[in-house]
C-alpha cells in the first residue's frame, strides 16, 4: 500500500541550515548533509531543502550542497527557494535533487511550469503554493506569503496541475508557525478537487495533528519543520502512533 | 568491475553512480556503444517522458545496442518501461525486450504516484535477503502490467509489475538509489550477479 510521506524541512542560508537545531549527535549543527543523513536513518521519507540566502553566489552554493546531499543521502529530495528558470532546475537534477519546488517564480510566470514539466518530466516539478484565509477566501501569497495576490488558492492548484505539477506543496499561513494543527478543511478540498497528491504544510505541533491532516485533510504527505528540529516529536514515534491509528507508513 | 551507466540525457544519473559508490563501487557514465558492450554490469536509467527518452536513444543508435547486451542490464524506472514492447505514455515503440505493453494508472487515482510502496512475491537473486512487502520509493505515472516475466509486484488500484526479468535484463519500477537500505541490497544484488559468457 502506498504509504503516507513524513517530509522534515530544513532551511538552508548560504549553505548552511539556519533554524536552530537541537541535535546532541550533530558534529556541526549547520551542516545540512549531516542533519540530511540523521533524518534519512531515523525514517524520514523525504528531505526538502528550501533555500532562503540572497546573495549572489546562490545558485552555485545551492548546486553545491544539492550534490553533497546526493552524495550521502539514500532518500529522495527536493529543493527549493528562488528557482525560476529551466537551467536552475537542470543544474539541480542534474546533480542529484529528485524534485525542484518552485512557488514565486510559477505566479509571475506560470508558462515556467510547462516547461519545466515538458523538459524534465511533471514527477520532479512540485509547486509550492502559500496561503492566506482572509474574509472566508483563500489568497495565495508571494515571496515566503508576504504579498497577496488576486489568485484563489482553489483555482490556482487547478492551473497548476493543468500546467503540469506533479505535485502541491500547500502551505496556510494561518496555521503556519502556530502548532495548532494543519489547514485541514482547505487540504482535504485541494485533495477532492485535484488529482495529484497534496503535501500539508504549516501548524504542526504534535503528533495528532499528524494524524488529522492524514485522515481529515486527506494529505498524502505532511511536512514540518521545527518539531522535528526541536526533537519535540520523533519520526519513528510519530510512525508508530499513525499506524496504531490506522495510517500507512512506513516504519 | 566494470559498471556502466548509459548516458543519454535522461535522469537522476548522479544519484545512481553515488549510491553504487556508497557500495563500494566505482561507476563510470556513458554513450559509447563500445564502452558499454564490454562492460560487465549496464545501468540503464531513465526518468521523465517515454517518447523524447526513446528520441534520444535512437539519435544514438542505444536503441539497436541494448537488446543485444549480454551482460545483466539493469533498468531503473523510466529505463525498465523502456525495455517493454510499447508504451501508452506519448503512444511510443520501445526496445521490445519484454513483450508487454506499459500502461497509464486508472483516473480514479492521484498520479504520478510518488512515495513508498510495498514489493511483494519476489523473485530471483534480485531479491535476496530483501523481505516481502519491503518498502521502496516509486514516482511514476504508467507502470508495467503483471506478466510471465514479473518477479516483483506492488499494488496501486491494481497489482502491477515492479520488477521484471528475462534472461540477462531485469527492470525496477522503483528507484534503489533512492530506497534507503533495501535499495541499496537490491543494487548490490544485481552488481553481484554472475556474468554469464
Amino acid at each position: 500500500m502506498l504509504t503516507k510521506r513524513i517530509i522534515p524541512c530544513l532551511d538552508i542560508k548560504d549553505g548552511r541550515t539556519v533554524k536552530g537545531i537541537n541535535f546532541l549527535e550533530l558534529r556541526d549543527a549547520g551542516d545540512p548533509v549531516e542533519l540530511a543523513e540523521i533524518y534519512a536513518r531515523s525514517g524520514a521519507d523525504e528531505l526538502v531543502f528550501l533555500d532562503i540566502s540572497a546573495t549572489e553566489e546562490k545558485r552555485k552554493t545551492l548546486a553545491e550542497l544539492v550534490l553533497r546531499v546526493a552524495e550521502k543521502v539514500n532518500i529522495p529530495f527536493t529543493v527549493g527557494g528562488g528557482i525560476s528558470s529551466v537551467e536552475d532546475v537542470d543544474i539541480l537534477l542534474k546533480n542529484g535533487a529528485d524534485k525542484v519546488s518552485i512557488n514565486s517564480s510559477a505566479i509571475k510566470n506560470p508558462q515556467l511550469i510547462n516547461d519545466l514539466a515538458a523538459k524534465f518530466g511533471n514527477q520532479c516539478i512540485t509547486v509550492a503554493i502559500d496561503a492566506k484565509k482572509i474574509d472566508g477566501e483563500w489568497i495565495v501569497h508571494l515571496m515566503g506569503g508576504q504579498i497577496p495576490t488576486e489568485l484563489n488558492l482553489f483555482d490556482w492548484a487547478k492551473e497548476v496541475e493543468k500546467r503540469g505539477a506533479g505535485e502541491i506543496l500547500f502551505t496556510s499561513m494561518n496555521n503556519d508557525g502556530t502548532k495548532n494543527g494543519f489547514a485541514n478543511e482547505a487540504l482535504a478540498r485541494l485533495s477532492s478537487e485535484l488529482h495529484i497528491p497534496i503535501i500539508a504544510s504549516g501548524g504542526a505541533g504534535n503528533m495528532q495533528h499528524f494524524c488529522d491532516t492524514f485522515k481529515e485533510g486527506k494529505a498524502d504527505a505532511a511536512l514540518a519543520a521545527s518539531v522535528f528540529h526541536f526533537k519535540e516529536i520523533e519520526i519513528i514515534d510519530l510512525k508508530q502512533e499513525l499506524r496504531r491509528n490506522g495510517i500507512a507508513v512506513r516504519i | 568491475m566494470k559498471i556502466v551507466i548509459i548516458d543519454y540525457g535522461a535522469g537522476n544519473i548522479q544519484s545512481i553512480k553515488f549510491a553504487i559508490k556508497r557500495l563500494g563501487y566505482e561507476a563510470v557514465l556513458s554513450k559509447d556503444v563500445e564502452e558499454i558492450s564490454n562492460a560487465d554490469k549496464v545501468i540503464f536509467p531513465g526518468v521523465g517522458e517515454a517518447g523524447s527518452a526513446m528520441k534520444m536513444l535512437r539519435s544514438t543508435g542505444l536503441d539497436k545496442l541494448i537488446p543485444t547486451l549480454k551482460q545483466p542490464v539493469l533498468g531503473i524506472c523510466l529505463g525498465m518501461q523502456l525495455m517493454c514492447k510499447s508504451s501508452e505514455e506519448g503512444n511510443t515503440q520501445g526496445l521490445g525486450i519484454f513483450d508487454v505493453k506499459v500502461v497509464k494508472f486508472n483516473d480514479g487515482l492521484k498520479v504520478p504516484q510518488i512515495g513508498w510502496n510495498q514489493i511483494f512475491n519476489l523473485e530471483s537473486q534480485l531479491f535476496e535477503g530483501v523481505n516481502e512487502n519491503e518498502y521502496v520509493y516509486l514516482v511514476h505515472s504508467y507502470y508495467v502490467p503483471e506478466c510471465e516475466e514479473t518477479i516483483a509486484k506492488t499494488e496501486y488500484g491494481v497489482e502491477y509489475t515492479s520488477a521484471i526479468k528475462k534472461d540477462n535484463f531485469y527492470g525496477v519500477q522503483f528507484h534503489p538509489e533512492k530506497s534507503s537500505d533495501a535499495g541499496a541490497k537490491i543494487l548490490e544484488n544485481f552488481l553481484k550477479l554472475e556474468v554469464r559468457n
